[in-house]
């Protein structure tokens, strides 16, 4: 998400970094621009109003004409400004802790209850966010749909419940929303449950019926959390929409989903200048696991093509199994690195997620993403690659030595590439080998460029903590 | 051979179904015009405050702004009433989204004619299936529902629900099957039954997920096994609430797999459905449905006209009543 956005910014600054001073022609020049990306990030216009008028003001002043590199403080500005419209603080990196995000204060059972349209996520989250509580805040959930309306909607959550090892309350039939959340108040109260999500029916905010509905739930349950989720590629109605939820049902906080999509995601700049409310979530994935609380500097960062280093390293620490990763770098440094080894690396990297979206984490790759477009760098040229060393026999793989002309053509055939390809895979797998040597000789410090490594991807990443090459 | 569903009889309710779902989206562009032009001079602040509007209906600005320019070479400087600029604007619009204003047409000899729903997670997919079939059932056509969302919890009892309302036979395959495989199993079925139309249903997906996108083209290639004609009609679902990046929705599901038509769901929102004038515009691809509420019957054919006049407030009139 925010790709555009920042490709447009990074042209917008390009020339602004060009000139020694900043003239007002030049401000209100890059201003229009940043007016036209915001929209088109669907960014609500009130707000991009607003926006535009508080970095104006600041960019107008004497600090970017008295400074030496002016388009770096326009910059600077933009993105501070961005960081505090998103609710955060621009000198705080680091300002998400490590519970759920979510106020959870009061005396037990407190409930949290989840709206907003049809479709934008809300059931997931919920499960979401039973998994985060549990696992961050160490609280015992139990989770109740209160959806009526949609077919099959609360075996949906009852299934996510297994799935995530949460209590759901049993469905009877025909009971009503109200009734429902009473009904999983005075369960959680007895079975000494902790936290209670309240799952709900779609409902659009025009639609005064259900959002009587949802008001009535409000005043059975009275959560500590009404959370409204909304879909990171929402557009212009966000405003409109946030604005009711809030004035109807009373919000106090978004939960964004869909952040791992490419949406430009301005809705979230918008729904919180509305409401005020900060946006506490984000969904990142199809998996119960990936939601993270919303780090208003890091989407900032996205923005404006600073790159989402903190997601990319997270996500790496995620997926990347320790034990190998230092199973292997035991080997690598005694200068063992088989065919099999690299396979195993292809896959970790594979599992990290589409190659093409890491890279768009990374730092300053938003432009150069353009370039990479046409060559071809993506998962398939990994699943290729993959291909070929399965298709060789074990004995293979481990000693590569054995690979006569004949056997390349063979391997060739099998993983459906040519002689070449199979070649080229094994020069790099060479070179990579020659690498960890050098780099365990100096004692798997300091470790730099990886000339052979495929996608030179390994070298472009911020370091892992136990990557498999540290 | 071709039975089309524009022939069929526009029941009573769907005009004023459609236009009082829409009035909520133009009920604030409206309003907002009328406020701009009592009778006014059409002058550059005026022509300013009216691209805000559109770009606030999500008409993107690309869009907002060509609308707003043809208007001004028209009638810069001069009195215009709100009344006036409405219904020029419903007619650029309607210029604009005539073309594709189509009806899917389906073709009772390929026994069965294979849509395959697509589009990304909470768009309507599954909801807009049942509501089609209603509908080709309605007229005559037999039908058969494929389950192809194997991924999200209950999504096939979902489909199935529907598919006991509306009498309609469901495959389906327990969840985390191979979506694929259940295609090919379901087109047989249809086949050896003799459907006339067989729907798909799959996973939502964002376009920007390599492997889901990966996994829809195999669909097709696995359908193509079958029927190397099959799909013949792809539908991609996109949520009026979407914003811009609808256009990268459908930029990359036409690539991925061919999309050939769109349905656009949720217009009763106070979502403006802008979007689908900016991308049939871009695209040139056929509308073929509207859903303008939760119930089967609030989903019809796309008509550019009464959509366009609906979207500015001003009455459909003879030709949209037809």
């Amino acid at each position: 998400m925010f790709d555009s956005l920042t490709g447009r910014l990074g042209e917008i600054f390009d020339g602004l970094k060009k000139r020694g001073a900043l003239s007002e022609t030049d401000v209100t020049e890059a201003l229009r621009e940043v007016r036209i990306a915001l929209l088109e990030a669907d960014v609500a216009l009130p707000v991009v109003k607003d926006f535009i008028a508080g970095v104006r003001d600041r960019a107008l002043g004497q600090e970017v004409l008295r400074s030496v590199t002016p388009g770096q403080m326009v910059i600077k500005i933009v993105h501070d400004h961005l960081v505090e419209t998103l609710g955060g603080d621009p000198q705080d990196e680091k300002e998400i802790g490590k519970d759920s995000g979510v106020d959870l204060g009061g005396n037990p059972p407190v409930a949290v209850l989840v709206v907003g349209l049809q479709g934008s996520g809300k059931t997931t989250s919920c499960a979401k966010l039973a998994n985060l509580i549990k696992k961050r805040e160490k609280k015992k959930v139990l989770m109740a749909s209160l959806d009526i309306y949609r077919p099959a909607a609360q075996q949906q959550l009852a299934i996510l419940g297994q799935q995530s090892d949460t209590a759901v309350l049993p469905v009877v039939q025909d009971e009503q929303p109200a009734a429902i959340a009473k009904r999983a108040m005075e369960t959680g109260r007895r079975e000494g449950y902790d936290v209670i999500i309240l799952d709900t029916a779609g409902r659009l905010h025009v639609d005064e019926t259900m959002m009587a509905e949802a008001a009535a739930v409000k005043e059975v349950a009275h959560p500590v959390e009404t959370l409204l989720v909304a879909d990171a590629m929402t557009g212009q109605d966000a405003v409109t929409l946030a604005d009711s939820f809030h004035q109807q049902v009373g919000l106090t906080g978004i939960v964004l989903t869909r952040v791992d999509g490419d949406a430009r995601g301005g809705a979230a700049l918008s729904m919180r200048a509305v409401t005020g409310k900060p946006i506490k979530l984000m969904g990142v994935g199809e998996k119960l696991d990936e939601m993270e609380p919303f780090q208003a500097s890091r989407v900032a960062g996205r923005i404006l093509g600073m790159g989402d280093v903190v997601g990319l390293v997270e996500r790496a620490a995620d997926v990347l199994d320790q034990e190998k990763a230092e199973k292997l770098a035991r080997k690598m440094s005694k200068g063992e690195f088989s065919l099999e080894d690299m396979l195993d690396q292809f896959k970790q990297i594979r599992k990290m997620g589409d190659v093409k979206g890491l890279l768009g984490m990374l730092p300053g790759v938003g432009k150069i993403k353009q370039q990479l477009e046409g060559a071809n760098i993506d998962n398939s040229m990994l699943a290729k690659q993959e291909a070929i060393i399965l298709s060789m026999t074990l004995a293979e793989r481990r000693n590569p030595k054995l690979l006569n002309g004949s056997r390349r053509r063979r391997i060739a055939t099998g993983s459906g590439s040519t002689v070449q390809d199979v070649n080229r895979l094994l020069k790099q797998h060479r070179q990579m080998g020659t690498m960890m040597k050098k780099m365990g000789k100096m004692g798997r410090k300091g470790m730099m460029p990886g000339r052979g490594l495929p996608p030179e991807l390994l070298s472009q990443m911020p370091p892992m903590k136990q990557g498999p090459f540290g | 051979m071709t039975e089309m569903l524009s022939e069929q009889k526009q029941s009573l309710g769907w005009l004023a179904r459609m236009r009082k779902g829409l009035s909520r989206s133009s009920a604030k562009l409206t309003g907002g015009i009328t406020d701009l032009f009592t009778k006014r001079k059409l002058d550059d602040d005026a022509l300013e405050e009216l691209e805000e509007l559109l770009i606030r209906s999500d008409l993107g600005v690309t869009t907002a702004t060509k609308l707003t320019q043809s208007l001004a070479n028209s009638r810069f400087n001069q009195e215009v009433s709100s009344e006036e600029i409405r219904g020029a604007l419903a007619d650029d619009m309607a210029t604009i989204l005539e073309p594709v204003a189509q009806t899917i047409s389906i073709y009772q000899a390929y026994k069965p004619h294979v849509i395959l729903v697509c589009g990304v997670n909470g768009s309507g997919k599954t909801t807009t299936i049942a509501k089609m079939a209603g509908l080709f059932k309605h007229v005559g056509f037999k039908v058969v529902l494929a389950a192809g969302d194997t991924f999200r919890a209950a999504a096939v009892e979902q489909l199935q629900i529907w598919g006991e309302r509306i009498d309609c036979p469901v495959i389906s395959r327990p969840i985390g099957s191979d979506a694929a495989g259940l295609a090919y199993d379901a087109l047989e079925k249809a086949r050896a039954e003799r459907a006339d139309i067989l729907l798909i249903d799959t996973a939502g997906r964002l376009q920007n997920k390599t492997d889901l996108m990966a996994e829809l083209q195999k669909i097709v290639r696995v359908l193509k096994k079958v029927d190397e004609n099959a799909p013949h009609d792809c539908l991609l679902v996109l949520d009026a609430t979407v914003g811009q990046n609808a256009h990268n929705q459908v930029e990359v599901f036409r690539e991925m797999v061919n999309v050939t038509g769109l349905a656009v769901t949720k217009l009763d929102g106070s979502a403006k459905g802008g979007v689908v004038v900016a991308l049939a515009e871009k695209f040139d691809l056929p509308v073929h449905f509207i859903g303008v509420g939760e119930s089967m019957e609030d989903m019809r054919a796309f008509d550019a006209r009464a959509f366009a006049r609906s979207l500015m407030g001003l009455e459909v009139g003879e030709r949209g009543e037809k």
